[in-house]
């Protein structure tokens, strides 16, 4: 695999003459297009994360649509029935550790929300880094 | 379930020279068509809400009178959080659509190559010219944000672009032109043979063919005439020859050529001149230059049509110019705006065709998937919908 950016068309030439081994499809198939990009939102900061949730939910659905492949396939050969994974009831340890992902989870997401509350929590704990670092000279 | 879904993407048909898509790919592509039914559904509507019920009154009040253009709509509605979000959203959904295509397409862009020239392998269906310039307007964007766009080729004989097109069209029209993306041309088709019945072709030109998703109709539906697509981009031309050849339609040749220049053509030789979807793609000069290629190569008493969105007329509200707009600018398509200020009538003169003689339809797209999917209320989502605008007329008799 390339990783320099072989083919990308910035610098606008009109045609690309590489040869076929050299397409670079993982930086390529993101090329930005001509033209500058407009940001809707006040923020681009904002917007740019949109576009990394956006892109992180494509793939989401897409696994959704292969574990329901998986799940049709294994019905198909007669591994599964569909409806009993809908029936299906953990028994307690299960359910302990399944609410304990969904847990960890939620944390993971909510990070920085969690953190900016800790913030308000403990102001003492919100001291410019550039400050701590003179103090920790003097110490 | 009152919600209306999309078709899945594995309804496109695919033939000899369509890319490989693997399971997460064709998933990728299903998730899109969705996002994209959802936010033009359901969100979009929320622009015109938020147009009538806050934007235009406080405009109202500050200024103490109404929009004087679109112009100054845009400049109010990106103040507004629900514009902002459905178009940040929108713009999102079209950089996907290109980033997902490309990743299929460019992976397998040597095999493509090869699938395609074996196709044409013995077929004289496809004339490429090695000293063809790519008109400027088309060198300076990529239209609908494809990088590289219709012209650009990664290497000798590559179709990557083309084949991107090919599998995305669904995807961005959710299904609604129909299992080959060709319901722009078979309502076109469709329209002139009820229209004019007596109406026999033999020789019928297709300007700005792109791969011919329009231009086989057409030759299905006189296949009798011969029909030649041309286009400026290499990639296309060599996909839709061999997509045309895997399909088995015979009487379609695609040929490299200028629409402002057709110097291959001699004056006379068509009965008719068709583009779709063309003119808004083109020049602010180019398009008379082409109109007036389009009189010379058109023979007298022959036929000219184009497809195109609806133009801005002083009857379109200044919220729909505005909305009709969004493409130019966010979806790149910046000659978009101008070409819909022009006056159709105006154009058809240049082509030869009398102001008496000209005339403007209204045509849907036939979609041969399932009725579930087309019928009822389509949901206005500007520019995108499968209604189209048919202008034109035929070329005066005489000279």
């Amino acid at each position: 695999m390339k990783t320099e950016l072989s083919g990308s068309h910035a610098g606008g030439s009109i045609t690309e003459t590489s040869a076929a081994d050299a397409v670079n499809d993982i930086v390529m198939a993101g090329n930005k297009s001509k033209g500058g990009r407009p940001y809707f939102l006040e923020d681009p900061a904002v917007e740019r994360v949109l576009n990394i949730s956006m892109a992180i939910a494509a793939d989401l659905a897409v696994l959704h649509e292969r574990l329901d492949t998986i799940e049709r396939l294994l019905e198909a050969k007669g591994h599964l029935k569909r409806a009993e994974i809908e029936a299906y009831v953990p028994d307690d340890a299960a359910a302990e550790e399944r609410q304990a992902w969904h847990a960890r989870f939620s944390a993971r997401i909510l990070r920085i929300v969690q953190q900016e509350v800790e913030a308000v929590a403990n102001p003492e704990n919100n001291v410019p880094m550039r400050t701590i670092a003179d103090e920790i000279n003097e110490m | 379930m009152s919600y209306q879904l999309p078709p899945v993407w594995t309804k496109l048909q695919q033939h000899a020279v369509f890319p490989e898509f693997n399971h997460d790919e064709r998933a990728r592509y299903n998730f899109l068509a969705n996002l994209n039914r959802f936010v033009s559904t359901v969100i979009a509507p929320g622009n015109k809400l938020a147009y009538d019920r806050r934007v235009e009154p406080n405009f109202k009040k500050e200024h103490g009178r109404g929009f004087a253009d679109r112009f100054e709509v845009g400049e109010a509605m990106k103040q507004d959080p629900v514009y902002q979000m459905w178009a940040a959203l929108r713009r999102s959904t079209m950089e996907m659509r290109q980033q997902n295509g490309r990743a299929v397409v460019l992976r397998q862009a040597k095999q493509l190559a090869s699938k395609v020239a074996e196709e044409l392998k013995g077929s004289d269906s496809l004339q490429l010219n090695d000293d063809f310039r790519v008109p400027p307007y088309l060198t300076h964007v990529d239209n609908h944000l494809m990088p590289g766009s219709y012209h650009t080729e990664y290497f000798p004989g590559d179709v990557s672009n083309a084949a991107n097109y090919d599998s995305g069209l669904f995807v961005t029209s959710g299904g609604m032109l129909g299992s080959l993306t060709d319901g722009g041309g078979r309502a076109i088709a469709a329209w002139v043979k009820e229209t004019y019945p007596d109406f026999h072709p033999t020789r019928i030109l297709d300007i700005g063919c792109g791969l011919g998703h329009n231009t086989l109709p057409i030759a299905q539906a006189f296949p009798e005439a011969e029909v030649i697509g041309i286009d400026a981009g290499a990639p296309m031309l060599r996909y839709g020859a061999a997509r045309a050849h895997a399909l088995g339609i015979q009487n379609v040749k695609f040929i490299q050529a200028d629409a402002a220049n057709m110097n291959e053509f001699t004056d006379e030789s068509f009965d008719w001149v068709q583009t779709t979807m063309f003119l808004h793609e083109t020049g602010g000069k180019s398009i008379h230059t082409i109109f007036g290629e389009i009189k010379r190569v058109l023979k007298n008493g022959g036929l000219n049509l184009h497809i195109e969105q609806p133009q801005y007329t002083p009857q379109m509200s200044m919220y729909e110019q505005f909305m009709r707009d969004w493409d130019a600018y966010y979806n790149a398509e910046p000659y978009w705006g101008h070409m819909h200020d022009l006056e159709p009538a105006d154009l058809m003169v240049e082509a030869g065709v009398p102001k008496d003689k000209f005339m403007q339809v209204g045509v849907k797209a036939i979609n041969d998937l399932d009725k579930k999917k087309q019928d009822g209320k389509v949901t206005e989502d500007y520019g995108r919908s499968p209604i189209w605008n048919v202008f034109g007329g035929w070329k005066s008799a005489g000279k």
